[in-house]
């Protein structure tokens, strides 16, 4: 960021309307919307919007695979709450963003993409590197944009913004001909402004379904509040908490809401769905009252939905209006956003003794906890729960932590518990394996002074770990686990489980990942057992630079409870009584 | 059940697009589109025939106005509305075995608007209903239809309607309200 000679004057476009370059006009809208880092990778056709960098205050990270470059921006806003930007060239470029786009619509994540694109009499002629990227991103994104005019890119670039963070977010992509960009225009911040926000006109809220859903809280005996991302997107986590406090209704989470309702309250049951724990979905099914807060009954969650919470009434608040009845019929629909309809309800609600049910529900917990492989004593073997476990309670559970994809992401989510917001960057909806190493540079670009650890497993980790070098290049102070099993495990489990242990194409070799990390400049070390983890830990946490720890946990250890794709949320496969593989070393 | 979604989009590239693959997205058919200006500059307004289940139709509704250029959506098909569709027919018919054919037109409030030695071309507007008599009246004489253009339907609801949305955009036409009595009229002026 050395040379930026004009910074100044960069800043002075902003409010005087200058003849610019389309090039220019993509940096100075981009500053003027506060972006201050830039995840891309150039190439011919955005090559003018690269040379004019300079005379930006703009960092540009320059990744190592476009893919990786979506994830970033993705880890920046899923850290920041901010809007997250990258930048490719056209055709392969363009076509390599396309997982990175997908996984963050899926998750909803404020993402802006830039491509450039050949110019526009080129325009579907299939010349070099041309490829309709605005047709093959229109169902993965929001909402894009063509711009083949220098005088169209700051409006295009600016509404994009507004798309991206109003109401439920998303990915917006912005393609930009090579003439657009080379031609020139007067650049007028103020009046390439978009149209005032547009509300969904679906949007309701009403007084009569305010004073019915506060009625069914008031009545309910079983009542259990949903909490999902929205809750974080909308800022609603003190809203959420006072109803919940208020009433004394527990808690439940979806993957992508942990860390909205803090994990240490007494009215956290913890994450519900596929691989939650048994009281957590027994409480769902058993409930009379399901409060759904910014979360989309996603079948992860719901598990079959003939057989889902059939006892309860379900009131759902929501922003997305095509959410509403989608997967699970409600009986009050609040549709907007979320805080805001909670600080019309809170005032309907008054205390309430939620005792005899928060009890049945402990009660029901009976002896998970002691089959629970986080409470079996250190058999010689290192369990990836013990990992997840101890690297919480070591970083006291302050640090953001991205993960990849697969077994050890489950693990995450059940052993290592969230406290605050945005402290937990995970791809749920898409479930994108290569996403924890480039997720977790956006995430420490986006908060430099956190901790930030990206768990990986073997499998996903080499999907993406071409960005080590980014991390060396970036300077960034980044740990990371491999939770290194051998397999591709959560397949490896589904086929243990429900293909007759039939391991096709899941066992996995892999480098030794301490050398691949040590060519790149990187300290790291192996970890093989539990007595090792807490002093490999400190190492990587006092080490200045990018630090790897290779752990060398149990090969076919699988995630429990589970509940198989189709069956209801109360059918799941136990912990083991008798965990097999736990078993003393000396019986192999 | 028939869903007919009337909306309001934006005049520019590549909207058609949107619209249609949320539709491919969802695997549903479209039966009939048709697509032109309206009373507003640069909004065209479309009607959308489609068949899904009955509670498709609020989450499609839903969808569409997630779309960033399609500024108003209503689903009518239950709504008192007329609903209309204009077909060309080109037919075979000589100057001696035209009579006929004459006479079916009049029946069919059609008209004949172009005329040649071994054609004719019937013009006829109408609910897809008569349309199709007219159609299967014709296919009884084997070889007699050359060419058929049907348009699709277009729909408008019946009585004083405006959109709350176009409403609140407020560059619409003189927003003068009916009469009371006026507003839950149905009758068909002109009967199809
Ligand atoms: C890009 C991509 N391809 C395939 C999958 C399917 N999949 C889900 S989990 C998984 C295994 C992941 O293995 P690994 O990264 O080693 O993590 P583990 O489950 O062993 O912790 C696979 C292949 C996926 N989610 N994403
Ligand atoms: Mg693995």
């Amino acid at each position: 960021m050395g040379n930026k000679p004009n910074t100044q004057s960069a800043e002075s476009h902003l409010t005087t309307p200058t003849r610019l370059t389309g090039a220019e006009i993509v940096w100075a809208t981009l500053v003027g919307e506060g972006v201050s880092t830039v995840f891309g990778y150039p190439g011919g056709a955005i090559l003018p919007v690269y040379d004019a960098l300079r005379k930006f205050p703009i960092h540009h990270v320059l990744v190592r695979h476009e893919q990786g470059a979506a994830h970033m921006a993705d880890g920046f806003a899923r850290a920041s709450g901010k809007v997250g930007v990258c930048m490719a060239t056209s055709g392969p470029g363009a076509t390599n963003l396309v997982t990175g786009i997908a996984t963050a619509m899926l998750d909803s994540i404020p993402v802006v993409c830039i491509t450039g694109n050949v110019s526009s009499k080129l325009l579907g002629s299939d010349a070099f590197q041309e490829v309709d990227i605005t047709g093959i991103t229109l169902p993965i994104t929001k909402h894009n944009f063509l711009i083949s005019k220098t005088e169209d890119i700051a409006h295009a670039i600016r509404y994009a913004f507004q798309i991206a963070q109003s109401g439920r977010p998303g990915p917006v992509l912005v393609d930009i001909t090579k003439d657009a960009q080379q031609g020139t225009a007067i650049f007028d911040f103020e009046a390439a402004k978009p149209r005032p926000y547009r509300p969904h006109p679906m949007l309701k809220v009403e007084d009569a379904g305010l004073t019915k859903a506060a009625e069914l809280i008031r009545n309910a005996k079983k009542p259990v509040i949903l909490s999902g991302h929205g809750v974080m997107e909308s800022q609603a986590m003190e809203q959420v908490r006072t109803l919940a406090e208020r009433a004394q209704i527990p808690v439940a989470l979806t993957l992508l809401g942990l860390g909205g309702f803090p994990a240490s309250h007494p009215l956290n049951l913890g994450m519900m769905g596929m691989h939650g724990e048994s009281w957590v979905n027994n409480a769902i099914q058993d409930a009379d009252l399901l409060i759904a807060c910014g979360m989309r009954f996603d079948d992860r969650v719901t598990g079959s939905l003939s057989t889902y919470a059939t006892k309860a009434k379900k009131i759902h608040i929501e922003i997305d209006p095509a959410e509403i009845n989608k997967n699970v019929k409600v009986d009050v629909a609040l549709v907007g956003d979320l805080r805001a309809v909670l600080e019309d309800l809170l005032p309907r609600i008054s205390g309430r003794d939620g005792s005899a049910w928060i009890k049945t529900i402990e009660a029901s917990k009976g002896d998970v906890s002691v089959h629970d492989i986080k409470n079996i004593p250190d058999s010689g073997h290192l369990y990836a729960a013990h990992v997840m476990h101890d690297l919480w309670r070591i970083t006291n559970g302050e640090a953001i932590v991205s993960t990849d994809v697969g077994q050890h992401q489950m693990w995450e989510a059940q052993y290592f518990h969230h406290e605050k917001p945005r402290s937990l960057v995970t791809s749920g909806g898409l479930g994108t394996m290569g996403f924890a190493l480039p997720s977790a540079i956006g995430a420490k670009m986006a908060c430099p002074e956190k901790e930030v650890w990206a768990i990986a497993g073997d499998g996903g980790f080499q999907m993406t770990a071409a960005e080590l070098s980014t991390i060396v290049q970036e300077k960034l102070k980044i740990n990371i686990a491999i939770i290194n099993n051998g397999y591709l495990g959560m397949v490896r489990q589904w086929q243990e489980f429900f293909y007759d242990s039939n391991y096709e194409a899941t066992p996995l070799v892999s480098p030794d990942f301490v050398k691949l990390a040590d060519a790149h400049g990187i300290s790291g070390r192996a970890v093989r057992t539990r007595a090792e983890l807490a002093e490999a830990v400190k190492e990587a946490r006092t080490c200045d630079g990018p630090f790897l720890l290779n752990f060398m946990v149990e090969k076919e250890d699988s995630v429990y409870p589970m509940i198989p794709a189709g069956s209801a949320l109360h059918e799941m496969i136990r912990r083991p009584g008798k965990n097999p593989i736990v078993e003393s070393p000396d019986d192999k | 059940m028939t869903h007919t979604f009337v909306a309001y989009v934006e005049d520019i590239p590549g909207v058609l697009t949107r619209v249609a693959s949320l539709f491919r997205r969802l695997n549903i058919n479209i039966s009939s589109l048709t697509v032109g200006r309206s009373e507003r500059v640069g909004l065209s307004r479309l009607t959308l025939v489609c068949e899904a289940s009955s509670e498709a139709g609020d989450r499609i509704r839903a969808s569409l106005y997630k779309l960033e250029n399609i500024v108003d959506v209503d689903d009518i098909a239950q709504a008192p509305n007329v609903t209309r569709e204009l077909a060309l027919i080109k037919v075979a018919a000589t100057p001696r075995n035209r009579a006929q054919i004459f006479d079916l037109v009049e029946v069919f409030r059609a008209r004949i608007v172009d005329l040649t030695s071994e054609s004719l071309m019937i013009e006829m507007t109408g609910v897809e209903s008569k349309i199709e008599g007219l159609i299967e009246i014709l296919r009884e004489d084997e070889g007699r239809i050359l060419e058929v253009c049907r348009s699709g339907k277009m729909t408008m609801r019946r009585g004083h309607h405006t959109s709350s949305v176009l409403k609140a955009m407020g560059k619409g036409p003189d927003e003068k309200p009916l009469p009371e009595e006026a507003n839950d009229t149905t009758v068909d002026i002109e009967p199809a």
